[in-house]
C-alpha cells in the first residue's frame, strides 16, 4: 500500500497549523490547501467563511482550534447524509455508472468480494458490451471474488439486454445480489446517457434497483460535479463511490457533489487489490483528510 | 451547466464590464485578475499555475500596451489568450523519429487515463501515414489489458505483441526488452508500449516504469493524461517526470465537457509539449494538440478550425461544388436546400457545434432554447412538395401551401416562412458564389472580438436573418490568417503555424461557398 499520509491534507496543513498564532497567512494558506485538494473556489470560501466566524465567536487563536473546527467541520458536511447501503430486496440490483476510465469495473470485482465475505451470492452483469476485453476485465474479477457472470451473446449486444438476462438469472436461481456493470460514458454524449436510462427501466421491469452507485475518481477536479448531475439525470444514482484514493489525490470535490446533489458518498476505493473497497465513515475520512 | 458558470462564462462576464469602460484602471485590472484566478481555479488549473498566470496577465494589463490600445477591454482579452498559447503551445513539435528504426514510443500514465484507447489510435493514425506500428502489451496488471490491447490491434489493423497473458504474470520489462528485437526481425519501424496504470505515489510501480524505460531507451515517453483531472494534475504530471521523464504529454477525453485546465497545468509545470489530443472513443478520434485551439477552447473564442474541419468532413466535396454552381447559375432548388440540411445534421449536433462559434458561451441560454427538431420540421415541409414545386417554388400558390401545411403538419404561416428563407437564401448564396460580399446590415467585425460577436448573433440565429453569418463566414475566413489567430502569432510560438496556417494556406480548405453554405444552415 503506498504512503497513505500523502493522501491526507496534513502535509499541506502542518506548518500552519504548528505556528503559535492564526495570521493572515494561516487563512491564505488554509485557502491554498483546500484549492489544492479540489474543493473548489466555491466550497473553499464557503468553509473558510465558516471558520473565520467560529474563531471570530469563540475569540481563539490557537491554530491547533482551527484544526479541530476544520475537521469537524468537514465531518458534519459529509455526515448530513446517510452513507449505508441499502440491499434488502432480494434481488438486490445495483447498477454501476460513471465515465469512462474512473474504474468501474475494478469497483465491482471488489464490491463482489466485498458481498461475498459476508456470504452473500453475488451475480454480476457485463453491460459493459462497448470496451474492448470489457467483458474478460470483470470475468476475472468476478472468478477472483466467486461470483457467477453473464456474459453477452455477441460483441456490441444491447447492454439492457444483458442486463435484463442477468437480473432473469438471480431470480431464477435465488441469488441475493445483482451488479451490473456499465460502459464509461462521458456525460455529455446524450445518445449514451439515453442508453443507461433505457438500461434502468429495462432492468426496473424485472425488479426495483436498490442502488445506482456513480463512480467517481479521486484525481478529478470540478468537473466532477457536471458529472454527478448528468448522470443523477440520466440514471437516478443513489450512491456515490470515490476510488483511486490511494494515489495523491484527494477529491475534494465530493465535498461539493455531495452538498449539491444531496447524493451520500457510500464506498471508497483505495488501491487494485480486491479488499482494497470500505464503506464510507464521514468521521474517518474527516479524520485522514485533515489529519 | 449553466448552474456552474463555466470559464469562458465567467470571463465573458468580467470583459463586458471592462469593455464599457474606455480604460482601465488599476482597480478594473485587479477585479479582471481575480475573476480569471477564480475562473481558472474552476477549470481546474493548479494554483500555483494560476498564481503565475494572473501575475503576468496583471503585470501586462497594467502596461502600456494596454493604455495606448484603442480597446483596453480586448486588449486584456488578446494577453490572457497570448499567454494560455505561450504556455501550451511554447514547445509544440511533432514525433521524433528514431533515425535507425525501430522508433520506440512508451506510453505512461495513471490508472484509467486511457492509455490501451491511445495506443490503438496512435498506432491507426501511424499507419495511415504509411509506417508499420507493432503494440506491445506491457501492462501485465490489470485485469484483460493485454485482451484489449489485442482487440484494439486487431481494430486498428496493425500487430501486437504479447507474449504474456498478463492478469499479472510475466514481467513488462522483459516483454518490452524482447519486443525491440520481436520489431526489428518483423520490421516494424514503430513500436508502441502499453504500460500499466500506476499512481505518482506508488514507488514500486514508478521504478517499474523507469526501468522499461532503461531497457528499451525509447524515442518518446508520452505521458497520457485526462483532461478531467483535478489539482491533482502537477503532483502526478511531477511524480512521472521525475519516475519515467516523459518527453511529451497526450491529454485524453477532450470531448467531455471538462475545460481541461490540467492541460495548462502540466505544460506549465513541466515545461513538455502536449503533441496529442484525443477525443472520443472511436479509434478515429485523434488528432495533433493545437494550442491555439485549447486556449480557445479556454477563453472561449470559439473552436473555428475545429468548426470547419467537422464541416469539411461532413460535406461532400463535390456534392458542395455542384451547389455552388447553381447559386452562380441560378437554379438551387428547394431540394438541393434539403439536400445541405441533411448533410449538415450528419454533422452531429448543431447545438455542439454553435458551441463552437466565437461567443457562444455569452448564447448558452439561447442555445438551450435552440430547438433541433426545427430542422426535422422543415425536411418535412419540403418533403411534402412535389418535385415540379420544389425545383420551381414559384409555382406555390395558396392552394399549394395550404396543401404543403397539411401535409407535413404545420401550418402555412410556416411553409411561407421557409419559402421566403429560402428566397432570400438563394439569392444571397448567388452573389457570395460571384466572388460578391453581399451587404450585411449590423454586422461588426469579429476577429478578436469574440464576445461582442457572440452577443450580436444570438437574434440571428433565432429569427434566421442568415443573411448576417455568411459575411461573418466570409470575413472570418479571410481574418484567420492574421485576426483571430493573433495570439499565436504575436505570441512568436512555433503553435500557430502548427494549429492554423496550415490550414488557411492550405489550398483545398473549406471554399467561400461551402463555408456560406454551412453558415445558411446555421442561421436558420
Amino acid at each position: 500500500m503506498a504512503d497513505r499520509t500523502s493522501w491526507s491534507l496534513s502535509g499541506a496543513l502542518r506548518g500552519m497549523f504548528a505556528k503559535k498564532t492564526i495570521d493572515a497567512e494561516t487563512w491564505d494558506d488554509l485557502e491554498d490547501a483546500l484549492i489544492q485538494a479540489d474543493f473548489g473556489p466555491d466550497i473553499t470560501d464557503a468553509v473558510i467563511t465558516e471558520l473565520r466566524a467560529k474563531v471570530d465567536r469563540y475569540k481563539t487563536t490557537d491554530p491547533a482550534d482551527l484544526q479541530r473546527m476544520l475537521r469537524e467541520g468537514i465531518e458534519e458536511r459529509l455526515a448530513k447524509l446517510d452513507p449505508t447501503l441499502k440491499l434488502s430486496e432480494r434481488p438486490a440490483v445495483v447498477l454501476v455508472v460513471g465515465v469512462n476510465g474512473v474504474g468501474k469495473t475494478t469497483t465491482i470485482g471488489k464490491f463482489a468480494k466485498f458481498l461475498r465475505t459476508y456470504d452473500r451470492s453475488v451475480v454480476v452483469g457485463a453491460a459493459d458490451t462497448f470496451r474492448a476485453a470489457a467483458v474478460e476485465q470483470l470475468a476475472t474479477w468476478a472468478e477472483r471474488a466467486g461470483a457467477q457472470i453473464v456474459r453477452p451473446q455477441a460483441h456490441g449486444q444491447d447492454p439492457a439486454s444483458v442486463a435484463f438476462q442477468t437480473v432473469e438469472k438471480a431470480k431464477s436461481e435465488g441469488i441475493e445480489i445483482v451488479i451490473i456493470d456499465t460502459a464509461g460514458r462521458l456525460q455529455t454524449k446524450g445518445g449514451l446517457m439515453d442508453e443507461l436510462t433505457k438500461v434502468r427501466r429495462v432492468i426496473e421491469k424485472q425488479a426495483p434497483i436498490s442502488e445506482v452507485l456513480l463512480v467517481l475518481d479521486a484525481t478529478t477536479g470540478q468537473n466532477g460535479l457536471a458529472q454527478a448531475e448528468a448522470f443523477i439525470e440520466h440514471a437516478g444514482v443513489t450512491g456515490l463511490v470515490l476510488t483511486k484514493l490511494d494515489g495523491s489525490a484527494k477529491g475534494g470535490f465530493v465535498l461539493a457533489v455531495q452538498e449539491k446533489t444531496g447524493i451520500p458518498i457510500k464506498l471508497i476505493g483505495q488501491g487494485e487489490g480486491i479488499n482494497d473497497l470500505t464503506g464510507f465513515t464521514p468521521h474517518v475520512f474527516a479524520q485522514k483528510l485533515v489529519g | 451547466m449553466a448552474t456552474f458558470g463555466n470559464l469562458s462564462d465567467r470571463l465573458a462576464e468580467t470583459f463586458k464590464n471592462l469593455r464599457t469602460k474606455g480604460k482601465l484602471s488599476a482597480a478594473d485590472v485587479d477585479g479582471t485578475v481575480r475573476e480569471i484566478r477564480r475562473a481558472l481555479l474552476d477549470a481546474d488549473v493548479a494554483l500555483d499555475v494560476v498564481k503565475d498566470f494572473t501575475g503576468k496577465v496583471r503585470e501586462r494589463a497594467l502596461g502600456d500596451e494596454v493604455n495606448k490600445a484603442l480597446n483596453p477591454a480586448q486588449q486584456v482579452v488578446q494577453i490572457v489568450n497570448e499567454e494560455l498559447v505561450q504556455i501550451l503551445g511554447g514547445q509544440q513539435r511533432r514525433l521524433e523519429f528514431a533515425k535507425k528504426p525501430p522508433t520506440i514510443i512508451m506510453l505512461a500514465g495513471l490508472q484509467g487515463a486511457g492509455k490501451t484507447t491511445l495506443a490503438g489510435k496512435l498506432a491507426k493514425w501511424l499507419a495511415k501515414d504509411g509506417h508499420t506500428p507493432v503494440l506491445v502489451a506491457a501492462d501485465l496488471q490489470r485485469p484483460n489489458a493485454v485482451t484489449q490491447l489485442q482487440v484494439v490491434g486487431a481494430q486498428a489493423g496493425v500487430a501486437v505483441y504479447a507474449p504474456e497473458p498478463g492478469n499479472g504474470v510475466g514481467n513488462p520489462v522483459k516483454v518490452a526488452r524482447d519486443a525491440v528485437k520481436f520489431a526489428e526481425q518483423k520490421q516494424h519501424d514503430v513500436m508502441i508500449v502499453d504500460t500499466a496504470g500506476r499512481l505518482g505515489v506508488d514507488a514500486e510501480m514508478m521504478k517499474q516504469a523507469a526501468d522499461i524505460r532503461k531497457a528499451v531507451d525509447p524515442d518518446e515517453v508520452l505521458f497520457v493524461i485526462d483532461a478531467m483531472i483535478g489539482q491533482d494534475a502537477v503532483a502526478t504530471a511531477k511524480a512521472f517526470q521525475d519516475g519515467v521523464d516523459f518527453t511529451g504529454v497526450v491529454l485524453t477525453k477532450l470531448d467531455g465537457d471538462a475545460r481541461g485546465g490540467a492541460a495548462l497545468s502540466v505544460a506549465s509545470m513541466t515545461g513538455r509539449p502536449i503533441m496529442f489530443a484525443s477525443t472520443g472513443e472511436s479509434l478515429d478520434d485523434f488528432e495533433p494538440f493545437h494550442p491555439d485551439r485549447m486556449a480557445s477552447r479556454i477563453l472561449d473564442l470559439g473552436d473555428i478550425l475545429t468548426l470547419i474541419e467537422q464541416a469539411q468532413d461532413a460535406f461532400d466535396e463535390d456534392e458542395a461544388k455542384k451547389v455552388a454552381e447553381k447559386f452562380a447559375t441560378d437554379s438551387f432548388t428547394l431540394d438541393d436546400f434539403l439536400g445541405q440540411m441533411q448533410q449538415l445534421r450528419n454533422m452531429g449536433s448543431i447545438k455542439k457545434m454553435m458551441g463552437m462559434l466565437p461567443g457562444a458561451g455569452a448564447m448558452k441560454q439561447q442555445l438551450d432554447n435552440f430547438d433541433e427538431r426545427e430542422i426535422v420540421r422543415t425536411e418535412a415541409i419540403i418533403q411534402s412538395m412535389t418535385r415540379t414545386e420544389r425545383t420551381t417554388p414559384k409555382l406555390l400558390n395558396g392552394s399549394r401551401r395550404l396543401r404543403i401545411a397539411r401535409g407535413s403538419g404545420s401550418s402555412v404561416t410556416e411553409v411561407n416562412q421557409l419559402v421566403q428563407r429560402f428566397e432570400q437564401a438563394a439569392k444571397m448564396m448567388k452573389t457570395v458564389a460571384r466572388g460578391g460580399m453581399p451587404n450585411v446590415p449590423g454586422m461588426g467585425p469579429v476577429p478578436g472580438a469574440g464576445f461582442s460577436g457572440g452577443r450580436g448573433k444570438p437574434q440571428q440565429k433565432k429569427k434566421g436573418s442568415k443573411s448576417g453569418n455568411p459575411a461573418k463566414r466570409a470575413a472570418e475566413n479571410a481574418a484567420l490568417a492574421n485576426g483571430v489567430k493573433q495570439g499565436g502569432a504575436v505570441a512568436g510560438v512555433g503553435g500557430s503555424g502548427f494549429g492554423l496556417s496550415g490550414n488557411a494556406g492550405k489550398p483545398d480548405g473549406p471554399s467561400e461557398e461551402e463555408l456560406a453554405a454551412l453558415q445558411k444552415m446555421l442561421g436558420r
